[in-house]
């Protein structure tokens, strides 16, 4: 049942970026107030390998997430229906998952 | 005489006339006391356009068949009284909506209908009439919960007001899943695989959004949507289970 799971895979995926929001928007208010450099940012994310999995793991999240919710709203709000939609809204989130895993690499590799 | 009848107070009524390309037409009608808005629909009905197209049967309500829209609004008008509803003396009576229009106030109700057998609204039993009645406790979670949802008199007002239905033509909408819902929780159906399947399709209570208009609009004060919540909930359960 297709739209069962999507709609199991979007709850347990919002569930997973609450946490996963929160402590990322921490992190940014800590590095602006703290006045960290880039060069100081990459030194502490480079090779760190609990970093790279807690922002792969959260852009994998967002890459579940954001395509169910699209899908839901071209549905709605434009009428395209049927396989394409599908296709469409798979390569949506494969498309946030590789900018998000290359920006995750970028800054942990 | 004639002071009398400049006294009288008027209604200016607004009546939907044609199908989907007709046009509002103006009528004056006298106000009652105790006035509904059907008494007002049938007063124009008998004296002046006889060839008006609208539908009610009991009009005490209880049949669902005289919903319409009222200034906007989906009401069973049959019980929905002119002072509730007018607004500066004016009433704009039109076909309920997310249906299509026959004539005038009439819609095609087919769709609402086929919607509840798409929802597998039907009654599988898991005995035969030449068995005993099953014991049903009324005291039960389920039988409670089952109960909270059978007084639906079928009248489509939750399907008007419904947003989703306006924006998805499968979505089955507020009364075929709060029919669904009750039958998932009554112990004498036999098919919840089958139900559980059927409310899960493409259009099915997860496309619901939980706005509650069909809570607000529903003249019996049914909650089709803690129905179609609950669906939701089951339906994950037996998807967890490997039984969707």
């Amino acid at each position: 049942m297709l739209e069962a799971r999507l709609y199991l895979l979007q709850r347990a995926s919002a569930m997973l970026l609450v946490p996963l929001l929160l402590a990322h928007l921490v992190m940014i208010l800590y590095a602006i107030e703290g006045g960290l450099s880039a060069a100081e940012i990459l030194g502490r994310t480079r090779g760190n390998l609990l970093w790279a999995a807690f922002y792969g793991l959260f852009v994998t999240a967002v890459a579940m997430h954001a395509p169910i919710g699209l899908r839901n709203i071209l549905r709605e709000w434009t009428g395209w229906r049927g396989r394409s939609l599908d296709f469409a809204t798979l390569g949506f989130g494969a498309l946030l998952l590789g900018l998000g895993l290359r920006a995750v690499l970028a800054v942990t590799v | 005489m004639q002071d009398t009848a400049d006294r009288e107070e008027m209604l200016t009524v607004e009546i939907w006339r044609g199908r989907e390309d007709g046009a509002l037409q103006t009528y004056r009608v006298p106000r009652r006391e105790s006035q509904t808005v059907l008494d007002v629909v049938t007063w124009v009905q008998r004296n002046e356009e006889p060839a008006l197209a609208y539908r009610f049967a009991c009009r005490v309500g209880m049949c669902g068949s005289c919903a319409m829209q009222v200034n906007g609004k989906p009401r069973w008008t049959c019980r929905t009284h002119v002072s509730r509803v007018a607004e500066n003396g004016l009433l704009r009576i039109e076909p309920l909506a997310n249906l299509p229009r026959i004539k005038d106030l009439a819609t095609d109700m087919a769709p609402f209908f086929e919607k509840w057998q798409g929802a597998r609204g039907r009654h599988e039993p898991t005995r035969t009439r030449h068995e005993p009645m099953a014991p049903v406790s009324s005291e039960s979670p389920a039988r409670k919960a089952a109960n909270a949802g059978i007084e639906c008199i079928n009248c489509a007002v939750c399907y008007a007001a419904c947003d989703v239905v306006g924006w998805d033509e499968n979505y089955l909408g507020p009364a075929a899943l709060n029919r669904a819902w009750t039958l998932a929780n009554d112990e004498r159906d036999a098919d919840k695989a089958g139900l559980l399947q059927a409310v899960s399709q493409s259009g099915g209570c997860h496309s619901c959004h939980s706005h509650g208009s069909c809570v607000e609009h529903c003249p019996v004060g049914l909650n089709p949507t803690a129905g179609i919540a609950g669906l939701k909930r089951m339906t994950l359960a037996a998807l967890m289970k490997g039984e969707l």
